[in-house]
C-alpha cells in the first residue's frame, strides 16, 4: 500500500538554524533516505522551496487567477515529501517516525486512494 | 433460555473477532456474524447443538460471506476478485481451542484503540465491537445524539479500511505505548460509569480482565485492581442515589470478592516490579481497602504513594491528591496551603473537585464564610448529579 508522507516544518526555525546545524540536519536526511532505499519503502520524495516561492491557481467563472503565496498562511509549512510503499498503516508510521523533522515540525501520513479497489 | 441465544450472549463478540481477520473488513464481519446467528436458529433445533459451537459459526458466517460475495460478483468485478482471494486463502476456520482465536480478540481491542483513530472513536469502537453495545446505548452513555455516534462509529471503521490500519498486536518494541493507549480507553470506559451507569463499568472490568488474562503485562493487572477496589465501594458510595465520602462509607457493604480480588491483582503487580501509574494507584486504594476506618487508614503510606505516582505521572490532579492525602495525616492547615499554591499557579482552577477537597479542608477549620465561597465554586463547575446534590447540601449547612 502507498502513502504519502507530507512534512510540515516551520522555515523560520530552518532559516535561523547555524551552518553546523544545518549540515547535521542535511546529513540526517540523507542518512533517513539512504536507509529506506535499502529497505524498499522509498517510492521517491522531494525537498520543496520555501512558501515564499508558492504561486495558488484559482479559476472562477471561467477566469484563472494567480496570487503569490500559499492557499493559507499556517504556523507550518509543507516542506517536502517522501513517497512509501508500506505494509499497513503501523508500518507506514514506523518510517514516516524516522523522518528528522518529526522533531522540529510534524509529520502527515496519508494513504493514496487505490481505484483498483473500488 | 435457549441454547443460541446462550452461544450468542457468550461466544458472538470472540465469532466477530475471528471473522473480522478472516474477512479483513468490519461491516463483511458483522454481516457475516448475523447469518451465522440466522443459520443456527434454522438449524440448531433440528440438528442439535454442533461439538464446538463456535468453530461452527465461524466457518457458517465465513461460508455465508464468501457465498454472499459470489452473488454481487456477478454485477462487479472487483468484488469478484475480493471473493476468490477470500477463498483462495488457506485459512482453515480455527478451531475454537486454539491460542489463535483469543488472539483475535486482543487484535480487536488494540484495532479498536489505535493512536490513529480519534480518542472519542476508540471508545465508541471499542464499546461496539469488542463489547457489543449497541450504538443507541453508547450515545446515551456519552450524551451524544445517535446519529452523531454512528457516524462516528462509520468514520472509524472507514479510517481502519482506508489507511490499512492493521489487525494486529502491535510489536514487543510498540507494545508498552499502546498498551497504555488501550488501558486509557478503558478506564475512560470505566470512569463513564461511575455515578449512574454501572453497566459501563462492568463492561470497564470485563474488558480489563479479558486483557490481564490475553497479556500478562503488570499494568494491565493494576488497572484491573483499580477497578475492582474502585467498584467494590459503589453500594457504599452511593446510598439511595446520594453521594457518601469514602471516609463516611459503610465498609461492611464494601463488595468482599472485588476486594480480595484486587488485592491479590495489586500485590502481583507490585511484585513485577515493572508496574505503572494503574498499580501505584491501586495500592492506593488496597490502603484503604485494608483500612477498617477512615481513622485507622495508614495516611503517611498513602502519602508515599503519592510521591511515588507523582514521579510516574506528574500532573496537577495527583497533586491534588496527594494534598488531600498530607491533609489527613498532617491536619487541613498543611493540605489548604499546597492546594492554594496549586490554585495560585493557574491550574485546577477550573476543576471542582479542586474546590470541594479546599472547601472541606476549611469547613474542617471552621472557617464557614470561605468554605461556602468554595463549595459554591465547585458546585458551579460539577456536572454530574450525585456530585451536584451532594455539594448543595454541604453548602446549605455552612
Amino acid at each position: 500500500m502507498k502513502y504519502l508522507c507530507l512534512i510540515y516544518d516551520d522555515e523560520k526555525k530552518i532559516e535561523k538554524m547555524s551552518k553546523e546545524e544545518g549540515e547535521q540536519f542535511f546529513g540526517e536526511y540523507m542518512a533517513f533516505t539512504e536507509s529506506i532505499r535499502k529497505s524498499g519503502h522509498h517510492l521517491g520524495g522531494e525537498a520543496l522551496q520555501p512558501v515564499a516561492t508558492a504561486t495558488t491557481l484559482r479559476m472562477r467563472n471561467g477566469k484563472v487567477t494567480t496570487t503569490d503565496g500559499p492557499f493559507a498562511e499556517t504556523k507550518e509549512q509543507l516542506g517536502g515529501f517522501y513517497f512509501i510503499e508500506a505494509r499497513d498503516l503501523n508500518d507506514a508510521i514506523q518510517v514516516a517516525s524516522r523522518i528528522p523533522s518529526i522533531r522540529t515540525g510534524s509529520i502527515e501520513v496519508r494513504p493514496v486512494m487505490d481505484f483498483s479497489q473500488q | 433460555m435457549n441454547a443460541v441465544e446462550e452461544v450468542y450472549r457468550t461466544d458472538s463478540r470472540r465469532v466477530l473477532a475471528t471473522l473480522i481477520r478472516l474477512l479483513g473488513d468490519f461491516d463483511l464481519a458483522e454481516e457475516a456474524l448475523h447469518e451465522a446467528f440466522t443459520a443456527a436458529v434454522e438449524r440448531w433445533p433440528t440438528e442439535g447443538v454442533p461439538a464446538n459451537p463456535r468453530a461452527w459459526l465461524v466457518s457458517a458466517g465465513r461460508f455465508r460471506a464468501i457465498d454472499a460475495m459470489r452473488r454481487r460478483a456477478r454485477f462487479d468485478a472487483s468484488v469478484a476478485a475480493l471473493a476468490q482471494r477470500l477463498e483462495g486463502s488457506a485459512t482453515p476456520p480455527p478451531d475454537a481451542e486454539t491460542p489463535d482465536v483469543e488472539d483475535d480478540q486482543l487484535r480487536l481491542i488494540f484495532t479498536c484503540c489505535h493512536p490513529a483513530l480519534h480518542p472519542d472513536a476508540q471508545i465508541a469502537l471499542t464499546l461496539r465491537e469488542v463489547c457489543g453495545l449497541t450504538t443507541e446505548a453508547i450515545a446515551q452513555a456519552f450524551l451524544v445524539p445517535v446519529p452523531t455516534m454512528a457516524q462516528r462509529i462509520v468514520r472509524a471503521k472507514a479510517k481502519i479500511r482506508d489507511a490499512r490500519i492493521p489487525y494486529q498486536v502491535p510489536e514487543r518494541a510498540e507494545l508498552p505505548e499502546r498498551l497504555a493507549g488501550v488501558l486509557h480507553v478503558i478506564y475512560l470506559v470505566f470512569n463513564a460509569g461511575y455515578f449512574e451507569r454501572p453497566d459501563l463499568s462492568a463492561e470497564a472490568i470485563r474488558l480489563g480482565r479479558l486483557l490481564a488474562e490475553l497479556l500478562p503485562e503488570p499494568e494491565a493487572d493494576g488497572l484491573l485492581a483499580l477497578m475492582l477496589l474502585t467498584e467494590s465501594r459503589r453500594e457504599a458510595r452511593l446510598v439511595a442515589g446520594e453521594l457518601v465520602l469514602l471516609e463516611d462509607q459503610d465498609r461492611s457493604k464494601w463488595a468482599k470478592t472485588m476486594v480480595a480480588d484486587g488485592l491479590r491483582l495489586v500485590e502481583k503487580a507490585l511484585r513485577s516490579r515493572r508496574f505503572g501509574p494503574y498499580t501505584i494507584q491501586a495500592a492506593i486504594a488496597a490502603v484503604h481497602a485494608e483500612a477498617g476506618s477512615a481513622a485507622e487508614t495508614d495516611w503517611a503510606q498513602i502519602v508515599g504513594l503519592y510521591d511515588v505516582l507523582l514521579r510516574a505521572e506528574p500532573t496537577a490532579v495527583v497533586e491534588l491528591n496527594r494534598a488531600v492525602a498530607i491533609a489527613m495525616r498532617d491536619g487541613p492547615e498543611e493540605g489548604l496551603r499546597l492546594i492554594d499554591a496549586l490554585l495560585a499557579r493557574g491550574e485546577l482552577g477550573d476543576y471542582h473537585l479542586a474546590h470541594s477537597a479546599r472547601a472541606d479542608l476549611l469547613r474542617r477549620l471552621g472557617r464557614r464564610e470561605e468554605a461556602a465561597t468554595a463549595y459554591a465554586r465547585a458546585l458551579e463547575l460539577a456536572s454530574q448529579e450525585p456530585e451536584r446534590r451532594f455539594l448543595q447540601r454541604r453548602l446549605s449547612r455552612q
